[in-house]
């Protein structure tokens, strides 16, 4: 064999023989177990073929979760679109001297452990945190607000957390945009709001279901700020997933409800790119996303 | 919107991002056991955190996974990149969706599907398995990072270099890292902080004895904090802040 080839083989072998074992084979043992079914007196799984486990998350407990988490995330993500959108769109219009160090603070909570920062955001709405004595000392409220362990708490956390993600890629997009497009239509009369709705946001439209699912799906799945943030009411399905495995060690219920969460994923992936396909077949350089 | 609007709502952005962070690593500082209170400056906590012995073992345990994981992910992820740009192969749109997918799809669910992998294949869980995890969770970042660099590079080099009598792999070593060089440093320091800050994978696939930081911090956030949380917090954000610098510094180098 050609010297060259062996080189070629190597890096596209080990890449799939390595993808292969942790990422497909995974994937289809959890579908595999998610078919299963769980014995209850021994706690392990028994070979025994099921739709058991798909048919159980129609039960009321489970969609209401499954809702609950859709709800949730569906909220943050609008919240994000919303903070984040004039934002990016500001930042990208910035003099490029003062962007890059302006990105770069977007950047460090981009990399900043999320746990860390969901743990600043418990310290800030504590019972006797920051927020409740400034509000106090304003004097809006007399007694401390219970903060903490809400609804809104977990929202907060989520947003917190994730408008990085919402931010980035929407910035990538917008910044990208060309501004004689709009000098033209400013030209040609259009209105602010005109501009807004038949050429910026079109044009923009991948940065924004980039950034909706980079925060959509995340949102399902971070148990650990439900956990920190919001006692034990508010469930994800990502807290779901963590209780059938470790608590109550139900694999193939858990394995069923990934499966869901994973078909999601698919089926936002699908919008995704059956958007950016009817993009990019205007554009010369595709991108690797 | 007039200038004073923008930069008020760019600020007030900032801020939100910022200021629990701050506040933070003020309380990091404050001399009491109550966290809440102010009771003065103090490094009393920091002075705690050296002499914690078992959290120094955690917190190398927390390293030696993160520079091992980055060093093979970067290695693997150079060259799924180089190997994507350069050769036309079967399934490279596959293997180029299935990168993406990787890194939208839930942690959850990777977290999951390798704890039912080790378990079939009767790996207990510890330090192999938590490697081998973060290893896949780190090698498509490097990819993005790494192939993003390459877009625009002059094909005519790597023909010219075979011309001359260059091997495949003398090119990748020659010509292919040297440019990338910086690509490939930002993709080894980004998959560092992935795999130190990372939570969900590590909870589901390390074991009692093998404990790493962002799972001890998870812990004693949930048993209830201690000031020593703070301190160990505001280490960790100032070491993510020193590791996204250098590597913005070396990747915004000779763009």
């Amino acid at each position: 064999m050609n010297i060259n080839r062996r080189f070629q083989y190597f890096s596209i072998g080990l890449i799939w023989v390595w993808l292969g074992i942790f990422a497909c084979i995974p994937i289809l043992l959890v579908l595999a177990t998610s078919l299963l079914s769980h014995n209850v007196d021994t706690d392990f799984i028994q070979l025994h073929l099921t739709l058991q486990n798909y048919i159980a998350l129609i039960d009321t407990v489970y969609l209401k979760i499954f809702l609950h988490s859709f709800y949730l995330s569906g909220t943050v993500t609008i919240l994000c679109l919303v903070l984040g959108y004039p934002f990016a769109y500001i930042l990208a219009r910035m003099d490029e001297k003062i962007r890059g160090i302006l990105l770069l603070l977007v950047i460090i909570p981009f990399w900043t452990s999320s746990l860390i920062r969901t743990y600043a955001i418990v310290i800030l709405l504590k019972a006797k945190g920051i927020l409740n004595a400034f509000l106090i000392y304003l004097g809006f409220i007399h007694q401390p607000l219970q903060l903490l362990y809400t609804n809104t708490a977990v929202l907060i956390g989520l947003v917190y957390t994730l408008l990085p993600f919402m931010i980035l890629p929407l910035y990538a997009n917008i910044e990208k945009l060309d501004t004689e497009l709009l000098d033209a239509a400013r030209d040609l009369g259009a209105s602010r709001l005109r501009m807004f709705f038949k050429i910026i946001l079109p044009l923009t439209w991948p940065g924004i279901l980039a950034g909706c699912m980079l925060v959509f799906l995340p949102a399902m799945s971070m148990f650990y700020i439900p956990d920190l943030l919001g006692g034990a009411k508010s469930m994800l399905v990502g807290n779901l997933i963590e209780d059938q495995f470790l608590a109550a060690h139900n694999w193939p219920s858990g394995a069923a409800v990934s499966i869901m969460l994973t078909l999601l994923m698919g089926l936002l992936l699908g919008i995704y790119w059956y958007t950016a396909s009817v993009d990019t077949k205007n554009k010369k350089e595709p991108t690797f996303l | 919107m007039n200038r004073i609007t923008r930069l008020a709502y760019l600020g007030a952005i900032y801020l939100f991002f910022y200021f629990p962070i701050l506040i933070l690593i003020i309380y990091s500082f404050n001399d009491s056991a109550y966290s809440m209170v102010w009771h003065g400056t103090s490094t009393q906590w920091y002075r705690e955190l050296v002499k914690d012995t078992d959290l120094q073992v955690i917190a190398l345990h927390s390293l030696t996974v993160g520079v091992l994981a980055a060093t093979f992910a970067t290695i693997m992820g150079t060259l799924t990149a180089v190997a994507l740009y350069r050769y036309n192969f079967t399934g490279k749109k596959l293997l180029r969706a299935l990168i993406f997918i990787l890194i939208v799809s839930p942690d959850i669910v990777m977290a999951i599907s390798l704890l039912i992998l080790f378990s079939t294949l009767k790996i207990s869980l510890g330090f192999w398995t938590l490697l081998l995890s973060h290893i896949t969770f780190c090698i498509p970042f490097v990819v993005v990072t790494v192939f993003s660099r390459m877009v625009g590079f002059d094909r005519n080099i790597f023909e010219a270099a075979r011309d001359l009598g260059a091997t495949d792999f003398q090119i990748f070593r020659r010509i292919f890292v040297p440019m990338l060089w910086p690509a490939i440093i930002a993709g080894w320091l980004l998959s560092f902080t992935l795999s130190l800050d990372d939570v969900i994978i590590s909870y589901f696939v390390t074991g009692p004895d093998y404990q790493i930081l962002p799972l001890q911090i998870f812990s004693m956030v949930r048993l209830g904090v201690t000031p020593e949380v703070n301190a160990l917090c505001s280490v960790m954000f100032g070491l993510t802040l020193i590791i996204v610098f250098s590597a913005q510094f070396v990747l915004r180098k000779k763009q």
